[in-house]
């Protein structure tokens, strides 16, 4: 039966701009491209439900399709909704892995010098090859020990100092894996007088949206936003993210694709340098050092499709001693758990490869990407280290401190 | 000029003339069926597809629904991949009289139609996106037919079976000796050869065009035009037939055809002169968008695809003027006792439904003639493709490796002749046309088997250029196809691409606004900016039919 809520693939003229500037349909053929995969087999797909084709797998939601589409077309949720309607998920312990990131992560902070031992090993990557079909190649994140949120309860009472504050939606990179960058946006905020407060959150869902958890992912939805709806609703408090896809989910994902009202906290929430640009904007720019480096600036996809690029390149270009060389805005590959797929790997690495050596030709100090996994598979492929804007902005802070 | 024997001319091929030549086939009779334009080029393939269950007809006329729901049973029999066996909804708006429905269960039980009283909520459940403010519902067996495929499976059977088939080509004499027809002269309109063919029986099975055939052969045969317009929704937006239970009126019917729905039908008399350039007027575009609306109200936004229209071939048996004496009815004229001219009977009126039947009629009659003793076996025998059901767990692991897309797709237009379509190699399910799933391999089967002559042709057996963007992504492909199986070479198929274009303006025009129009103005920057199409029209050859029909209208 259909229930014609999305029904934005009428307007497709057929153009085909959208697979022009899709990444997978450029390194394979084993993907028909976004508009075979969208609009166009959507109407098949009303007609007989059956009609899914097993190619819908290779979509790895990078959402480039809607930034091209001219007649705003909903290509990748259209994809990503039919992958959900109409295809069966197989069980797939592989899936069920690498999409509970917070199950994953709160297990690992407690013996996390054991596991990033273990996910290290050869051997453990051979067998993780051949059993789950994770890439051997592929380098697992480091978990780190305990979580920010332990960190961050510890320094609450500094936090209540400031007059305006703002909820910080950590996501599960920074909460498991990278405290330091929850540390440097807090520094960042206080240094903008701006204090930080925490709610109770749970994965924002992407990797259960790109897994096609969707009942998983629409209650990690309802859950994040009643809590983080409850924590600004007596106040004009701002949600913000240092994660560009988490912000993308709160955002626009559960309106979208998870079809859920997400209107108390779509308005509030936004990305973490659109905010600090704002505050750059009206003059309150904290005193920075020097940082001569120079850097390439990597565009994360879920940025570019909310138009918030702008922004972060906005406050990197106000960091003092900062040469920075924008990469061309193209996909990495990684596109979060995709990469971490056997059967997408090969895709994964091709479709970054032209990034990797535009890299290298720069030969960079280090690499700025706002996405932790653009950031795992840059670091994956080149020399260079790479980190997050705000990290960026936090050390040129410490520089003045020092 | 060539000439040919047979025993049967058929002139005509539409449904009822490719039925005329299976059931021929059937019975071991050889026949021939001369077709001026293309299979299902005229009314056959300009209605809504329904498959009538006949409650239409329940209340005003029970002869012609208990016609219907009977061959609806032999339909779903014997032509399985040209139908749909979707069901069908009766519903009463708020404004309709709310009495009506119980007359039409009333009349549905005479007929012998499955007539069910279902609750508002049940409707909805079994199509949600019917407009929930309906009164009452009614569920009746009605389904979906293709006309297309229906036209193309007789005829492929009939010279499977050997009979012969003559497209584009025109019936420009008969042949008499007093006042008998012994055959006919007809020239293809494509490579201006001309031929003769004789034949014990001649039929007239040229719908509404009979009165001009007739008037050929120099009979009488009064038809009464009555022009039908119907739209396109460019998706699915109902899964099951939705009619509104009032008496039968404009814009009451919404068909799921394939990928498409259409919303129909109008019903406006037209003069006899004007039946070859009937058109959609704005009025009835309203009409049908707007009461279509009222049953489906999702119809208010999504985009409309094309308008067209077909002439209904309603005929006057008697040679009065005053049109008292039509019937709606199927006619069956044996001219040897109207009109004294042997060998030359007429078969007209009925309706795309009960094909089969005035075919039965027609060639029982055929038979009579012939002093040939044999029964008809079409309602028995299924057409090509409609043989034994292959399990559709099957049929996927067959051709695991292909899109299940292109193998539901391709399984959908052909049936079970699916697997003589689809080969694992990879060149033969590339995709031509992106919107309907046309691959290659399903038009070099088309071309080979199913009598294309040219782009046209090719969509009526394919859905080339049927879909959303009406062309602009396969016209190019189908064209550079049709040139490398030799029908054409590169400025015929350029030509073609013109004819195709053409036609499918005449569609278009009708609704040109909103993604319409935006789809059709990058058709027109692909063909005319980039390929410059249009300046091949001016002092080139090529076949030019839209232009020629015209003159040869003329000559009659």
């Amino acid at each position: 039966m259909i229930n014609l809520e999305n029904i934005s693939f009428d307007h497709c003229i057929k153009c085909t701009i959208c697979t022009g500037y899709c990444p997978v349909a450029k390194v394979t053929h084993l993907y028909p491209g976004p508009k075979q995969s969208g609009p166009d087999l959507e109407r098949l797909r009303i007609k007989n439900q059956r009609l899914v084709d097993a190619s819908l797998k290779y979509c790895n939601n990078c959402k480039r399709c809607e930034i091209a589409c001219p007649s705003d077309v909903k290509i990748a949720d259209i994809i990503g909704s039919a992958k959900w309607k109409y295809s069966k998920k197989k069980l797939s312990l592989r899936d069920f892995l690498l999409s509970r990131t917070d199950l994953m992560g709160r297990v690992s902070t407690f013996f996390s010098p054991i596991v990033n031992f273990f996910t290290r090993l050869s051997v453990v990557k051979f067998f993780l090859d051949v059993f789950l079909n994770i890439p051997s190649k592929r380098k697992f994140p480091k978990y780190a020990y305990k979580t920010f949120r332990q960190w961050f309860s510890k320094n609450r009472d500094s936090q209540e100092n400031f007059e305006r504050k703002i909820v910080y939606f950590h996501g599960c990179y920074v909460n498991y894996n990278d405290h330091d960058l929850g540390k440097a946006a807090v520094a960042v905020l206080n240094a903008l007088k701006i204090g930080v407060v925490i709610a109770r959150e749970k994965c924002c869902g992407v990797p259960l949206i790109a897994n096609s958890y969707f009942k998983k992912a629409c209650k990690n939805a309802n859950h994040n936003i009643k809590t983080l709806g409850k924590a600004v609703e007596s106040s004009d408090m701002k949600i913000i993210s240092s994660s560009s896809s988490c912000t993308f989910a709160l955002k626009y994902e559960y309106a979208n694709l998870l079809e859920l009202d997400n209107s108390p906290i779509a308005d509030r929430t936004e990305y973490i340098t659109e905010i600090i640009y704002q505050e750059f904007e009206k003059g309150n720019i904290p005193k920075m050092k020097p940082v001569n480096i120079k850097a390439a600036y990597h565009a994360p996809c879920h940025l570019e499709r909310m138009g918030s690029v702008i922004y972060t390149i906005g406050i990197l270009k106000k960091i003092p001693g900062l040469e920075l060389k924008l990469l061309h805005s193209e996909c990495c590959g990684m596109s979060g758990t995709y990469g971490f797929k056997k059967e997408c790997y090969q895709i994964s690495q091709d479709i970054g490869s032209d990034i990797f050596k535009k890299i290298d030709k720069i030969k960079p100090d280090l690499v700025i990407t706002d996405c932790e996994t653009c950031k795992w598979q840059i670091e994956e492929n080149t020399v260079y280290e790479t980190i997050h804007p705000v990290t960026l902005l936090s050390r040129a802070l410490e520089a003045n401190n020092s | 000029m060539q000439r040919y024997e047979t025993d049967v001319i058929i002139i005509g091929g539409g449904a009822t003339g490719t039925g005329i030549a299976r059931d021929c086939a059937l019975r071991g009779i050889k026949a021939v069926l001369v077709e001026k334009d293309d299979l299902a080029s005229g009314t056959t393939g300009r209605n809504h597809g329904l498959l009538h269950s006949g409650a239409r007809y329940a209340v005003k006329d029970i002869q012609s629904a208990s016609e219907c729901i009977d061959e609806n049973k032999i339909l779903k029999k014997i032509a399985r991949h040209c139908i749909e066996d979707t069901g069908g909804l009766f519903v009463t708006l708020p404004e309709d009289d709310q009495e009506y429905h119980f007359e039409l269960i009333r009349r549905c039980e005479e007929a012998g139609i499955k007539c069910k009283k279902i609750s508002v909520k049940e409707a909805l459940r079994i199509e949600p996106n019917l407009n929930p403010e309906i009164i009452h519902a009614l569920t009746v067996p009605d389904g979906t037919i293709d006309p297309f495929r229906l036209a193309a499976s007789n005829i492929l059977d009939a010279v499977e079976r050997g009979g012969t088939l003559f497209t584009h080509t025109i019936v420009t004499d008969f042949i008499r000796n007093q006042d008998t027809i012994k055959g006919i002269c007809f020239r293809n309109r494509l490579t201006k050869e001309t031929f003769e063919i004789y034949g014990k029986v001649v039929v007239n099975a040229s719908g509404v065009w009979g009165q001009k055939i007739c008037e050929q052969a120099g009979i009488e045969l009064k038809m009464f035009p009555s022009k039908g317009s119907m739209v396109i929704i460019d998706y699915r937006i109902n899964n099951v037939v939705v009619n509104r239970c009032r008496k039968p009126s404009d814009g009451d019917i919404i068909v799921p055809g394939d990928t498409v729905s259409l919303i129909g039908t109008t019903s406006k008399k037209i003069s006899y002169e004007k039946i070859d350039e009937a058109v959609v007027d704005d009025d009835e575009v309203e009409i049908l968008l707007k009461d279509g609306e009222k049953l489906i109200p999702n119809v208010s936004k999504t985009r409309v695809l094309r308008a067209y229209c077909g002439v209904r071939p309603l005929v006057a048996i008697s040679n009065e003027m005053d049109g008292r004496d039509i019937s709606r009815g199927i006619v069956l004229v044996d001219h040897e006792q109207r009109d004294g001219a042997k060998g030359f009977i007429s078969i007209a009126g009925g309706k795309l439904m009960t094909y089969r039947l005035m075919a039965e009629m027609a060639t029982d009659l055929i038979c009579e003639k012939l002093n040939i003793n044999k029964f008809c076996t079409t309602h028995d025998i299924p057409l090509p493709g409609s043989e034994k059901k292959t399990s559709e767990h099957k049929r996927i692991k067959h051709f695991s490796g292909i899109p299940k897309s292109i193998v539901g797709s391709t399984q959908f237009r052909h049936g079970e002749r699916v697997h003589r379509i689809l080969k694992k190699d990879k060149k033969s399910y590339g995709l031509i046309c992106e919107c309907e799933m046309v691959t290659a391999g399903e038009v070099d089967y088309a071309i080979k088997n199913l009598f294309v002559k040219d782009i046209i042709d090719l969509r009526r057996r394919t859905r080339v250029g049927m879909g959303p963007c009406q062309g602009a992504l396969c016209a190019y492909r189908a064209a550079g196809q049709i040139v490398q199986h030799e029908v054409a070479d590169g400025e015929d198929a350029s030509k073609m691409m013109i004819d195709f274009f053409e036609e499918r303006w005449k569609g278009i025009k009708p609704i040109l606004w909103g993604d319409a129009l935006r789809e059709m103005e990058f058709t027109y920057w692909i063909y005319q900016g980039l390929f410059g199409l249009g300046n091949l029209i001016s002092g080139t050859k090529g076949s030019g039919k839209g232009v020629e029909t015209l003159e040869e209208i003329d000559q009659f």
